[in-house]
């Protein structure tokens, strides 16, 4: 009797009642997600302005915002910056600093891992703005570290003007390690002793396991790991913005920044859209490579 | 150097790595928590001249103050419930029917939750500028339901999937329809991965700050994280001591949530988020 029932309800799912369900968030992901991502390709193809001659009438100009990029110098240095605060903060930063905090705590004192873990995973939890904060008044001229700095003789270095892309390199490092930790915290769980204990007996050294076993074994996690945590960097704004505003000159001026100040400070919209494309072609390659290594997994 | 010494040194050598790490991480943050309650807060880390809770007291009594955290729980709560009402919806049919193109659609959700907004929000700008919703909190509250969505659809479908059939074909028999069976039976048993998506969603507007920077203007608009940036620019070098008490009060809700959802978060932390896909 109860199969029955059943068995009819489960007919009546094959009309199309999935529709219903899956609809609302459908439109509202096309509306507000899919479709501006459809206008990024589209604008940057456009003289879209807010100001000026070009506010009044949409015009296509075909190629122009991308010759416009290949020869603004500016582009250039906001790339190469992008590179070096991807490659330091993230992929280097925060991965291997991540993955050595993970190492150092295995089978260490559970109170010891316990206040480490807490006070790491505290910049992660922190909001972007008062990470910037934190990290400002920790490397102004009259901060924290100046004043470590002024007990061993060394007085008064201006970090935020000198060294403006470490400043927000180690910011982002601060924010964003606890991730990398995590991560590899449960992929080092998950390496079997037995291979480990193996190799001691075998006579290998600690490195020789480490570069020979224990990495080679958690090498998908890396991958993924690395893949995550570029696209996370890749969109970081607040926190470079807040804490140098992309300056002093240009040197902190990544591809975001430098996409807010062309679409919002020189109202050049089409031209700001061009220059997120790049960013949204970088995080599209990224995203691809990201659910392939999932689907292995 | 004996075997016996160098023994030793590997022993305590991590234990040293990681205390100097820890105060590194611990510092900038040590900081804004003494600045919070120094009557003479400065730009480095000191002993407070006098123990003082008149700057929590200064900012919480503001009124503008006031208004713009509650902006900020009005979007991260309206949000986090409309994500997961849709994302429970969504994730019915996902977990339950045989659909035809189940697997390159949850493909291309796992690749939307990847992502990088701050790519989009040019175009987003200026669709909320034809739409009329520029400057408008509720226009910011469907722009971050839109741009979670894809994460509390993964997310929940997985949860989901994790829940027998059995009592929801139970409950049918008993004359219930597929949304009691829903709401009764389905969603209850669910709550652990409900609070998770929730918390997150939470967690991950009440933080942002490029959204509602780009997509709203007038300062009484402004939810805490603009009001704090706002702060930051115009008196962050005079007052260090409101400044600090209003971030720590800013970032208590991220902090104390995330403490909740470990309580949820039960299987530990893995790239898959404990599901299978």
């Amino acid at each position: 009797m109860s199969s029955l029932t059943v068995s009819s309800v489960y007919k009546k799912r094959k009309s199309y009642t999935w529709l219903y369900f899956l609809l609302p968030s459908i439109a509202i992901m096309l509306v507000f997600f899919i479709y501006p991502i459809l206008l990024t390709f589209f604008y940057s193809f456009t003289n879209l302005a807010l100001t000026g001659e070009a506010a009044k009438e949409l015009k296509f100009v075909g190629f122009d915002n991308y010759v416009r990029m290949f020869h603004d110098p500016t582009v250039r240095v906001s790339i190469w910056n992008t590179l070096i605060f991807l490659i330091g903060s993230a992929v280097i930063g925060q991965q291997v600093l991540g993955f050595i905090i993970a190492l150092l705590m295995k089978h260490k004192n559970r109170l010891f891992r316990r206040i480490i873990g807490t006070i790491v995973l505290a910049g992660w939890v922190t909001p972007e703005i008062v990470c910037a904060l934190c990290l400002y008044s920790f490397f102004g001229d009259e901060g924290t570290l100046n004043a470590i700095l002024s007990f061993v003789g060394i007085s008064d270095v201006t970090w935020l003007y000198t060294v403006p892309m470490l400043t927000i390199i180690l910011a982002n490092i601060w924010h964003g390690t606890a991730f990398s930790m995590l991560v590899f915290q449960a992929a080092l769980d998950d390496v079997p002793t037995e291979i480990e204990e193996a190799a001691v007996v075998d006579g290998a050294s600690r490195l020789q396991i480490l570069f020979r076993i224990t990495i080679p074994y958690i090498k998908d996690t890396i991958l993924t790991n690395m893949m995550l945590v570029t696209l996370q960097t890749l969109g970081v704004f607040g926190l470079i913005y807040a804490m140098t505003g992309g300056g002093p000159g240009t040197s902190t001026t990544t591809l975001p920044i430098f996409m807010y100040n062309q679409a919002f400070v020189n109202y050049q919209l089409g031209y700001g859209t061009a220059i997120s494309l790049l960013l949204l072609l970088l995080g599209i390659v990224l995203s691809l490579f990201y659910i392939r290594s999932m689907k292995e997994q | 150097m004996n075997a016996k010494q160098r023994n030793l040194i590997y022993r305590i050598l991590p234990y040293l790595i990681l205390t100097v790490i820890g105060i590194c991480f611990l510092l900038p943050l040590l900081w804004v928590l003494v600045a919070s309650v120094d009557s003479n807060a400065l730009q480095s880390l000191k002993m407070p001249t006098r123990f003082t809770g008149a700057n929590y007291g200064a900012v919480i009594t503001n009124g503008e103050n006031q208004r713009a955290f509650l902006i900020g729980l009005v979007m991260s709560l309206g949000q986090a419930v409309i994500v997961v009402i849709l994302g429970l919806l969504a994730a019915y049919p996902l977990s339950r029917y045989q659909m035809k193109y189940k697997k390159p659609f949850m493909l291309t959700i796992l690749f939307m939750t990847s992502l990088p907004i701050t790519a989009v929000m040019v175009p987003v700008y200026q669709l909320f500028l034809s739409l009329k919703l520029y400057n408008n909190i509720f226009g910011v509250i469907l722009f971050y339901v839109a741009s979670s969505m894809p994460y509390g659809i993964w997310m929940l479908k997985n949860f989901m999937d994790s829940v027998p059939n059995d009592m929801e074909e139970a409950a049918w028999v008993d004359g219930a329809s597929v949304f009691t069976g829903i709401r009764k039976v389905v969603a209850p048993l669910m709550i652990p991965g409900i609070c998770t998506v929730a918390i997150f969603t939470f967690s991950g507007s009440w933080g942002n700050f490029f959204v509602p920077y780009i997509l709203l203007q007038s300062p009484e608009n402004f939810p805490a994280s603009l009001k704090l940036y706002q702060f930051f620019g115009q008196y962050g070098m005079a007052d260090y001591g409101k400044l600090a008490a209003f971030s720590v009060l800013y970032a208590l809700p991220s902090v104390v949530l995330y403490i909740l959802s470990q309580q949820f978060m039960s299987k530990g932390f893995g790239l898959q988020g404990g599901t299978k896909g």
